[in-house]
């Protein structure tokens, strides 16, 4: 009576297929864990990075108000040619301009002393500065030899305060601008030496260096949160949902193998996860000009990673997705709601943040074995040292293998969930 | 007659919880559900299992329907060991009980012929049967219909269906009529004759007198996890309404009626 045809590959296809069915053909959830989280991480980012872009430059036109007492006749013409404009001020005005500067409202004030000009200038026609050292030498102060000569040298050269707001990036970036003016003017007056002047070429990090070394201090975190909210967002509902309906007790006493129901929940819970995980992705690709700035940007371009590497990156997600599908669906399987679920998978979430943060400093990956071992941070390790170009495939492999293992674990631990009346009729 | 279910000697013991002690108001760390429950259901009848709340009928579908196990004894299920066949008795017996749900996702086609598919029946035998029940309990209008949309006489219509999926030889249900109203209620009760009629096995859980009266062949009257009696109405009962036999009953066993 009963056809005997290879009822294993029927149950596990049928539990694929319905979970799909449940999926794509629900426009809410199709919404809310494919088009979403590619979208939303899509729109912070790009908000994030802009904001931070403002943040820490001033805009182009930008007029800086820079108050100057004493301001010296050889400094003025040195100002005006970087373009900016420079309000005298009385040394009686000076607490006041301070306290403007303190509100926020005025960007720089700068104190000369009264005889700036005669005093530099001065020094200088004494002939050079061991002259100036002779004359200091001479007011007194009895002090000779090497040592004697630095100090007092210390003493006398006029000092220029320029007071600012640390706190106000257009106040920051005009006391570095008028720092490098008068360092410059400095030096022409005394030149001692000078450390990279040139027009730059000193950086010896190739473009593609720097970009894979933004790339791999980023990505592996981001990655890690994107897939494990990927996870998050579908495991729970199918696995503590369906208990907690009571509908998985309607497929048990079908001659529906437990095992078969495990192995299709988790392989079909992947599947949809990395949907998920890859429209976080492209949400995250798309936002990353404006997250990095222009030069990272264009580094980005000319980022050439291999077949190979993408390969490596692949196996690297599907083995690590499978696993936190895995971890998750075991948990579910122990809560009696969906609600509940959520909140036991919580601290294994903040875990796998915390993992994929330590790979952000790490920056380097390990060469050392024992690290692509310990579950979760080898997949961390694995992304950082593909984004870096440091891949090392047997370790990748290692890793990749221990992962595929462990959540074949998670399925028999699973199978044995599913057999276990206290799990399923639990209240 | 032929024996088609028999069970022997089944006990199941539950361990309570701190809070279900507490709303028992018990110190006692475990409860017997079932206890050393023996009894053989015939080819072709009604069997009811009467009780009140609490008695071990649910406890005993659930172990009877492979879906928890027993502590002890044993069940055989057309000759198949509830206990080491677990598969074999599934595929052959239906269990229909208002805690298991459909997914109310879906529709009660895509579910009728999901549960085929788990059942790993052909096809064209899906179509076929889907078909005639469907016709049988008027939800070839709503077949399209998805579950959470249905009424609730609806769903336990189609719950009934795709229970029936696999066309087993053994049905077993835990309260048919709780929770329906009178017409569903007439809908089902009218079906498990005519299943009967067709040959099939019904073994009933229920706490209504008059529905084993009107629909059993045999009962076994369950009081505190033990089989208190059991045999053909007559047997049971001669002469006097159920009700009196097993308030009598009741009475000698556990001293009282609270």
């Amino acid at each position: 009576m009963m056809a005997q045809t290879t009822p294993q590959r029927s149950g596990l296809l049928a539990i694929i297929k319905k979970e799909f069915a449940r999926f794509f053909t629900d426009r809410r959830m199709v919404l809310t864990t494919l088009l979403l989280p590619g979208l939303m991480i899509y729109l912070v980012y790009s908000f994030i990075g802009s904001a931070m872009g403002s943040m820490f430059t001033v805009d182009e036109d930008y007029a800086p108000t820079i108050y100057a007492v004493n301001l010296p006749a050889s400094v003025q013409p040195m100002m005006e040619g970087a373009d900016l404009s420079v309000t005298p001020v009385t040394e009686a005005e000076a607490e006041d301009v301070k306290q403007q500067i303190a509100d926020k409202e005025a960007d720089l004030l700068i104190v000369f002393p009264a005889d700036f000009d005669e005093a530099v200038t001065g020094e200088l026609g004494g002939g050079g500065v061991n002259s100036v050292n002779g004359v200091d030498g001479s007011d007194g102060s009895g002090s000779s030899g090497v040592g004697g000569s630095s100090a007092s040298a210390a003493q006398n050269p006029p000092q220029v305060e320029i007071y600012y707001n640390s706190t106000r990036v257009e106040s920051s970036t005009m006391l570095n601008v008028t720092t490098g003016i008068l360092d410059a003017y400095k030096y022409s007056l005394a030149p001692l030496f000078s450390v990279n002047t040139a027009e730059g070429g000193y950086d010896l990090a190739t473009e593609q260096d720097s970009a894979g070394f933004l790339l791999a201090s980023l990505l592996p975190m981001v990655m890690m949160i994107v897939l494990f909210s990927g996870c998050m967002a579908i495991a729970p509902e199918s696995v503590a949902g369906e208990k907690e309906r009571g509908t998985i007790a309607t497929m048990l006493i079908t001659p529906l193998k437990r095992s078969e129901l495990a192995l299709g929940k988790v392989l079909s819970i992947a599947f949809i996860s990395l949907l998920s995980g890859t429209s976080s992705f492209i949400g995250l690709l798309l936002s990353l000009p404006r997250m990095l700035g222009d030069t990272a940007a264009s580094g980005t371009e000319t980022l050439l990673y291999g077949v190979p590497d993408y390969l490596m990156l692949l196996a690297v997600t599907f083995a690590t997705v499978l696993l936190f599908v895995g971890l998750i669906s075991i948990i579910s399987a122990f809560a009696r709601s969906v609600k509940e679920a959520g909140t036991y998978v919580t601290p294994l979430m903040i875990v796998v943040m915390l993992i994929g943060v330590l790979g952000m400093f790490s920056q380097s990956a390990q060469d050392n074995l024992l690290y692509y071992l310990i579950p979760v941070y080898n997949s961390v390790q694995c992304m950082v040292s593909v984004f870096s170009f440091t891949a090392n495939p047997p370790y990748v492999a290692v890793a990749v293998v221990e992962n595929l293992l462990l959540t074949g674990l998670c399925i028999v631990l699973l199978t044995r969930m599913f057999n276990n009346e206290k799990i399923i009729f639990s209240r | 007659m032929q024996e088609i279910l028999r069970v022997e000697g089944l006990s199941k013991t539950f361990r309570l919880s701190t809070k279900q002690q507490r709303l028992e108001r018990t110190h006692a760390k475990t409860r017997v559900a079932v206890d050393r429950l023996s009894f053989s259901a015939y080819k072709g009848e009604i069997f009811g299992l009467l009780g009140p709340n609490g008695a071990g009928k649910t406890t005993t579908l659930r172990m009877l329907a492979t879906l928890i196990k027993p502590d002890s004894g044993d069940a055989t299920i057309d000759g198949f060991s509830i206990r080491t066949q677990p598969g074999q008795v599934r595929a052959r017996i239906g269990f229909l009980t208002s805690e298991l749900k459909l997914e109310e996702f879906f529709t009660p086609r895509y579910l009728f012929d999901f549960f085929s598919a788990l059942h790993n029946i052909d096809l064209q035998l899906v179509a076929q049967r889907r078909e005639s029940l469907f016709a049988r309990f008027g939800i070839d209008e709503f077949a399209e219909v998805k579950v959470s949309e249905l009424s609730t006489g609806m769903k336990q219509k189609a719950s009934l269906a795709i229970s029936l999926v696999h066309d087993p030889d053994i049905l077993i249900f835990d309260e048919p009529t709780n929770g329906l109203d009178v017409i569903t209620a007439k809908v089902v009760t009218d079906y498990l004759a005519e299943l009967r009629g067709g040959g099939k096995t019904i073994i009933l859980s229920t706490h209504i007198f008059s529905l084993v009266e009107k629909l059993c062949d045999r009962v076994g009257i369950i009081i505190e996890g033990r089989m208190a009696i059991a045999g053909t109405l007559a047997e049971v009962s001669p002469q006097r309404s159920l009700e009196d036999t097993f308030f009598d009953l009741y009475v000698s066993t556990t001293g009282e009626v609270a």
